[in-house]
């Protein structure tokens, strides 16, 4: 085999390994990376979210141990296509995104780490606007770091 | 693939259907550090997909915010005893899980 095949049969090679990262689905980097929530809303379109009584957080007021903290969040908002979960005084605010196609009900229910007493706060998308909603829970032990 | 087990069960409700799905995944936030004070390197689940019959229903982004063997439940409109539910998931190396499930 020449030098030149082989170089070929390489890249084509690296090329089907790399595939699966190509097809990856949108991860919204920059929300992700954000470290104040107020920067994640921004980078999800968020940015002047009108408080609301529609959304409902379920989450303990206390909870010991900050690594795994239990939230369930529904919006009872008509139309809600999307929820976001962002625990604000973490080194990164926002914990997940949630998009709701027809046929899913706009309620999840997750476990979270939470560095530190914090408020959780809650977006919901609907029709192209943007409603919010929080809640404070206090943290004995926190669960970021080591 | 480092991908550990699923475990996955969707519960017909009055007029919704519960899938609670849980994840063996070790989702570190690139925060903690390892015996030798070096970071452990982060490692998360980043996308998970939710579908029923095949058509999606829920798609989340997550990030290393997510505790450790991560536990989701969704909630579904209507449903039918049978009705195949599917659920995955792609972390930050690019490994991926699925599971499926038939509503009970």
């Amino acid at each position: 085999m020449n030098d030149f095949r082989r170089k070929t049969l390489l890249a084509a090679a690296a090329a089907l390994l790399l595939k699966p990262f190509a097809a990856l689905a949108a991860w919204n980097k920059e929300a992700f990376g954000a470290k104040s929530a107020a920067e994640a809303l921004k980078s999800l379109g968020a940015g002047g979210a009108a408080p609301s009584k529609d959304i409902v957080i379920e989450a303990p007021q206390i909870a010991e141990n900050g690594a795994v903290v239990p939230i369930e969040i529904q919006s009872n908002i008509p139309g809600t296509t999307a929820l976001m979960v962002l625990i604000e005084k973490n080194p990164f605010p926002l914990a997940s995104r949630f998009s709701f196609m027809e046929g899913a009900l706009p309620f999840v229910k997750l476990n979270v780490k939470i560095g530190e007493t914090s408020d959780v706060r809650v977006v919901a998308q609907a029709g192209g606007r943007y409603y919010t909603a929080a809640k404070e829970i206090k943290v004995t032990i926190g669960g970021c770091g080591g | 693939m480092a991908a550990g087990p699923m475990k996955m069960r969707a519960t017909l409700g009055s007029g919704y259907t519960d899938v609670r799905v849980l994840m063996t995944h070790p989702m570190e936030t690139g925060q903690r550090k390892d015996a030798d004070g070096k970071l452990i390197a982060l490692h998360f689940i980043q996308n998970l997909t939710v579908k029923v019959n095949g058509k999606t229903v829920v798609e989340g982004e997550t990030s290393q915010a997510v505790s450790r063997n991560p536990v989701f439940t969704f909630r579904i409109k209507g449903g039918a005893k049978g009705d195949k539910v599917e659920v995955s998931w792609l972390d930050n190396h690019g490994d991926t899980n699925k599971t499926e499930a038939a509503v009970a």
